[in-house]
């Protein structure tokens, strides 16, 4: 899923001080599952706004709506009688959600009520971790399942780098050397071997460094 | 031959070789790259020019080793995948090249995080393998790495990095097998400091016949003070520091420390001479140039052979 985390409230507040009339925007897609942007949040964040403007004296109105996903114009549609009701609109999607809205509603501000932070999964409850960099040609399977692309500070196909120790990466100790996973996994699966390759050089134009990426199913077009 | 560097004709000769490094400044003074450089004239074979070090903005590696080439030096220069993409990166080898650089390592380089410019992007298009990979193919192919030909191509004497204290312990040595492969003609090692765990790295790699393939140039940096050997053991990844030596020096007098540690220096150097699958050392002196003669002389490798 797309992980994400909430903005300070201090810098949503500041982004509609001038805006009387508020929707904060909520999606059921990855947001939800990891807690950022459902229903529940924009409920949370809706009444903490509230409660923020009246202390302040500014004008309370802060709407609550909840989208299916804001990645589907389908639903974004949804809003067409009311968007243009509102001074701002506060999207807790992630970064698809607010770019999607203020295209469909070119007069509305929309602004984003989150920070997206990667493509992830739960470790436990309350905790995610980066797993995909969306490189556009995946190797994991290479790799004893692990993504060194992702999971290697840095990106080394080749790894483990001379920072690697204890089982943790150079730059933190909170950070796992995922080479050393790598190898750890590979030699379990008797498969270490394959890691004395040297790995030849990557094409990043299937990543963002191609420019951005489009993806076209002429079977499924209209 | 791949360059005739004299640190290539003193290895194939047999001879023990000492390499020296050399960290260029933090702004444009051309001369106290010829100060630190005249303390090393004479003394090794070649100087490692390091490339922007833990990631802190320096003078060009390329420009310090011209310096040197200028001096009488002959230089070594390093080359960090971090900061340059595959285009710039074989772009710079062919300008260092021109300029009579005929020694280049190959590094992935530290990380930003732990530089003067944390807020980067980093590169790392290829890493230190797939930079070492390219670089012997445009010198042995004569193509760039698009199998494009090259209007000159370089004669370099290709070096990589292994540090036998990172972990997986086990797995370095194949790593260092890959780095072979993938070109390199010699090894130089993060500094030693633990010998055993140093000897049982290279007793692997001499079992694996990695020795005869590649040149092993192990690392040694004097301990200047209780201080230095406390930050080295503590907060310097994959540095391996034992105990041993952190009391010895504690165990002199403050002024006695800098001349403890010159001792110690030159223990490990006897030491790793007699060793079996080593062709020479790698004395970096960090910023300390001035106190290299000394070790090396009192190692007893000067003066050094002239090949």
């Amino acid at each position: 899923m797309i992980v994400g985390d909430s903005k300070p409230l201090e810098e949503i507040l500041e982004m509609i001080k001038d805006r009387p009339k508020v929707l904060v925007l909520g999606c059921r897609g990855c947001v939800t599952v990891c807690n950022v942007g459902g229903e529940k949040e924009v409920g949370i964040l809706a009444t903490t706004l509230r409660i923020a403007r009246k202390k302040a004296g500014l004008p309370p109105t802060i709407d609550e709506r909840t989208l299916e996903r804001q990645c589907d114009p389908e639903y974004v549609e949804e809003l067409a009688e009311v968007a243009e009701g509102y001074d701002a609109i506060i999207s807790i999607a992630c970064g698809v959600g607010p770019q999607f809205v203020s295209e469909r509603y070119p007069t509305v501000r929309v602004f984003p009520g989150i920070n997206t932070t990667f493509i992830g999964g739960a470790l436990e409850h309350g905790v995610w971790g980066e797993r995909c960099q969306s490189c556009g040609n995946c190797l994991v399977h290479n790799f004893g399942g692990l993504c060194p692309i992702a999971r290697c500070s840095k990106s080394l196909m080749n790894g483990p780098c001379g920072g690697s120790a204890n089982k943790k990466c150079e730059i933190s100790p909170e950070v796992d050397c995922v080479w050393h996973l790598i190898v750890e996994k590979m030699e379990k699966m008797g498969r270490l071997q394959e890691l004395a390759q040297v790995w030849p050089v990557k094409n990043w134009s299937t990543s963002r460094d191609g420019g951005p990426r489009k993806r076209v199913r002429e079977d499924l077009k209209q | 031959m791949k360059s005739g560097s004299n640190l290539e004709k003193m290895l194939s000769a047999g001879h023990f070789a000492v390499t020296g490094e050399l960290g260029p400044p933090r702004g444009n003074n051309a001369e106290e790259v010829r100060h630190k450089a005249k303390h090393l004239k004479g003394i090794v074979e070649s100087v490692n020019i390091t490339d922007n070090q833990t990631a802190v903005v320096r003078m060009a590696s390329w420009a310090a080793c011209k310096i040197l080439i200028d001096e009488g030096l002959e230089p070594n220069l390093q080359m960090v995948a971090r900061d340059r993409n595959r285009i710039a990166l074989q772009s710079d080898l062919l300008g260092a090249t021109a300029l009579g650089i005929k020694n280049v390592l190959c590094l992935s380089g530290d990380h930003q995080r732990f530089g003067d410019h944390p807020e980067g992007k980093n590169v790392y298009d290829l890493d230190s393998l797939q930079l070492l990979d390219t670089f012997r193919k445009m010198r042995d192919e004569k193509t760039f790495l698009n199998g494009k030909e090259l209007d000159g191509a370089p004669e370099i004497f290709l070096g990589a990095a292994e540090n036998p204290f990172a972990d997986p312990f086990d797995f370095r040595p194949i790593r260092m097998a890959k780095k072979i492969a993938a070109g390199a003609n010699f090894i130089q090692t993060q500094c030693i400091y633990n010998m055993p765990k140093f000897r049982e790295f290279v007793k692997r790699i001499v079992d694996m016949g990695l020795h005869e393939k590649c040149y092993l140039l192990a690392g040694v940096t004097p301990l200047k003070s209780v201080g230095m050997a406390n930050y080295m053991a503590k907060f310097v990844p994959g540095m391996d520091v034992p105990d041993t030596f952190i009391k010895r020096l504690k165990g002199v007098d403050k002024k006695e420390q800098a001349a403890e540690g010159i001792k110690i220096a030159i223990e490990q150097i006897h030491e790793l001479k007699e060793m079996k699958g080593v062709a020479g050392v790698h004395v970096m002196a960090i910023e300390w140039e001035h106190r290299a003669k000394e070790i090396i002389e009192g190692a007893g490798l000067l003066p050094r052979p002239q090949v």
